[in-house]
């Protein structure tokens, strides 16, 4: 009975709090099927609309490695906030994030339901607190959410939630998943007809996984050149370096055996992550990789190396860390 | 057990009653694939993937009139059933096809995602139980109505002849939801007439007797109302149940009947742990206390053989059914 009412059950927004609360009381988890009608509504009493004048989501004045910073100091400040999560690897994939939600992808925050929009999956869902930090700066719901990472109650879980934050394209965490859905998501495209292009980020750890090679072969074999991995190649998995646990190289090289396209690059050069999608863009006929040479931790020292991805892959600053942490990027300890 | 002397196997009396009762035979398999291809004609957001079995799960007469909305995955049963998430995600009905075993247990953690996201995928599962026979254990599933009834948001449906199955697959259409449907290998006797309609959620009463309820599934029906013949000879009369829905189950069926009756079966191609059998008793247990006698596989695996035989090595005849609810009470 539970399931049948459920499906019956849409506008959510009908029953919307009154406060930014997603639950309330005994219907938790109150679940949506998304429509158009749901979504906007849920935004509307959510989120603050960014009142703009033009599309661009630039915010004035800011470049892009402005906003990066920014996003960085707020997967800290989350992450400590809410007690655990998972720093480092929010941070390694945080130039690829930004460029992607703020330059590369044709979307719109306001119509987050339009058809023709570019599409976004995360696929290392850990990396979760980067994803919603850039989000919330482009204006799909209120930063104020942030503080709240985590916490039961409030719509940014743990790892990506779809049907309790409806913005995202798909609910992930266990890994290889994400990828499968991306390219689903791209075949289904071309069958609509829409011309869109679909993002996925992986891990690297990730591409152990045997769901991925299965994803790879398919997309190559069904022609996805709508579709473009970008794997955060940050070196580490939690037990170690991947080289030593189980070694994914010649990365490059495999996917290529697979009929991918592959980029290399350095994931915290902007112009080189531009220069890669454009490559993107303009490949026919067969899916994109991009490799992202990244640091585990970036812009925080302590969460870097051996010791930093032991300790900070996934759990939270105490105070003292967060001090250090919150310092080298720039905010001094009067300001938290 | 004796691996290396041939089983003797009685013939049983049910087999020629069964033809009796059932003169019509038709694959649910076959069903499935021919309903699916008059739906797709006139609506388009509906596409098929296969796991290199588009011939076995009858997907194959969808791929040849509709190559654009047709993926033949491999054998990569992980992937496809999240790329058919990815479809769904884009607002098309994909219909998911391989043999249940695979759907259900390779993927399971792949259909738990599509079911946290409560993307909109159809899986049909064809081979399940032990009636797929002679390819033995590692083809024939007898766990896969247990862990996917496990997993929230998933609907789980199993007909019991070719006519529900036609009446499920267009139902499910119209359904908003993950869901998980076993087909059979084997041809099913045929139960029900164009008369028969499908209601996703509710238990349907093919016969009523005040005895004993047997709650059955798929080709158990045919073979509980077989044995309800059986039992009227010895007057004994029997309540038969269709539970094609298995989740979310009829509660209120169950619970009715279990009153009227006092006394209950259940029978299924499957273990009885976790199945049918778990369900029904996760509600009496709760709702309506009464003994219960589980019958289905007894926590073994499957083996080589004939589904005729199988079906009579595992105890699963109309004969076994009515001699449980004879000998109930001893």
């Amino acid at each position: 009975m539970e399931v049948i009412s459920f499906a019956m059950k849409i506008d959510f927004a009908r029953s919307a709090p009154k406060d930014k609360r997603f639950f309330h009381g005994d219907n938790f988890p109150c679940t949506v099927v998304s429509t158009k009608v749901a979504c906007i509504a849920f935004l509307s009493r959510v989120c603050k609309i960014f009142s703009m004048e033009e599309a661009a989501l630039i915010p004035k004045g800011e470049r892009l490695e402005d906003i990066a910073q920014d996003v960085r100091k707020k997967v800290v400040k989350m992450i400590y906030l809410a007690g655990s999560g998972h720093p480092a690897g929010s941070l390694s994939c945080t130039e690829v994030l930004v460029a992607l939600f703020f330059r590369v992808m044709r979307h719109n925050p306001r119509n987050p339901n339009w058809e023709g929009r570019d599409r976004f999956v995360l696929s290392k869902g850990h990396g979760v607190s980067a994803l919603y930090a850039v989000m919330a700066k482009c204006g799909y719901f209120d930063e104020d959410l942030l503080w709240k990472f985590r916490q039961l109650g409030f719509p940014l879980q743990g790892h990506p939630d779809r049907l309790i934050l409806p913005v995202l394209e798909a609910s992930t965490g266990s890994l290889g998943h994400g990828f499968s859905i991306a390219a689903g998501i791209a075949a289904g495209l071309k069958i609509k007809g829409i011309g869109a292009n679909v993002y996925t980020l992986l891990g690297d750890g990730e591409v152990q996984e045997g769901q991925v090679w299965e994803c790879a072969m398919a997309s190559a074999h069904y022609k996805l050149d709508n579709l473009c991995a970008i794997i955060d190649r940050n070196d580490y998995q939690i037990d170690g370096k991947t080289e030593e646990i189980i070694g994914l190289e010649p990365l490059d090289e495999k996917f290529k055996a697979f009929g991918w396209n592959i980029l290399v690059i350095d994931g915290h050069n902007f112009k080189e992550i531009f220069k890669a999608f454009d490559e993107f863009k303009k490949t026919k006929g067969m899916p994109t990789v991009i490799i992202a040479k990244t640091i585990k931790g970036k812009g925080v020292s302590i969460f870097q190396g051996d010791d930093g991805n032991l300790r900070f892959h996934g759990a939270a600053p105490n105070f003292e860390e967060y001090k250090i942490a919150m310092e080298e990027l720039g905010v001094n300890s009067e300001e938290l | 057990m004796i691996f290396f002397d041939s089983v003797k196997l009685p013939s049983l009396r049910s087999e020629e009653l069964l033809n009796e009762i059932f003169p019509k035979k038709e694959g649910t398999r076959e069903a499935y694939g021919e309903t699916l291809l008059e739906l797709a004609e006139n609506d388009e957001r509906i596409v098929a993937l296969s796991a290199d079995l588009a011939v076995s799960t009858k997907v194959d007469k969808f791929g040849k009139k509709f190559p654009k909305r047709f993926f033949n995955m491999g054998v990569a049963e992980q992937n496809m059933i999240d790329f058919a998430g990815g479809l769904a995600q884009v607002g098309l009905i994909p219909f998911v096809s391989t043999f249940a075993i695979f759907a259900s247990g390779r993927a399971w953690e792949q259909v738990r995602s599509v079911a946290h996201n409560r993307f909109n995928v159809k899986i049909v599962a064809t081979h399940g139980g032990i009636t797929v026979g002679a390819d033995g254990a590692t083809h024939q599933a007898n766990e896969d109505i247990a862990v996917m009834k496990a997993i929230p948001n998933m609907v789980v449906i199993m007909p019991a002849d070719a006519v529900e199955t036609r009446f499920m697959i267009r139902e499910i259409v119209k359904y908003d939801g993950p869901c998980y449907v076993r087909l059979s290998r084997e041809k099913f006797p045929v139960i029900f007439d164009h008369n028969y309609r499908f209601k996703l959620g509710k238990a349907h009463v093919v016969r009523e007797g005040k005895d004993c309820v047997i709650f059955a599934c798929g080709l158990m029906v045919a073979h509980s109302l077989c044995a309800a013949r059986m039992l009227e000879e010895e007057r004994i009369k029997v309540t038969v149940v269709n539970v094609s829905t298995i989740k979310p189950i009829d509660e209120e069926t169950i619970v009715k009947y279990a009153k009227i009756c006092g006394r209950a079966i259940t029978v299924e191609e499957h273990s009885i742990s976790g199945g049918l059998g778990s369900a029904v008793c996760e509600v009496l247990a709760q709702k309506c206390p009464i003994p219960v006698k589980m019958l289905g596989v007894k926590d073994v695996f499957g083996v080589s053989g004939t589904a005729k035989d199988l079906l009579k090595y595992h105890h699963l005849m109309p004969e076994d059914i009515s001699q449980a609810v004879i000998s109930f009470d001893s």
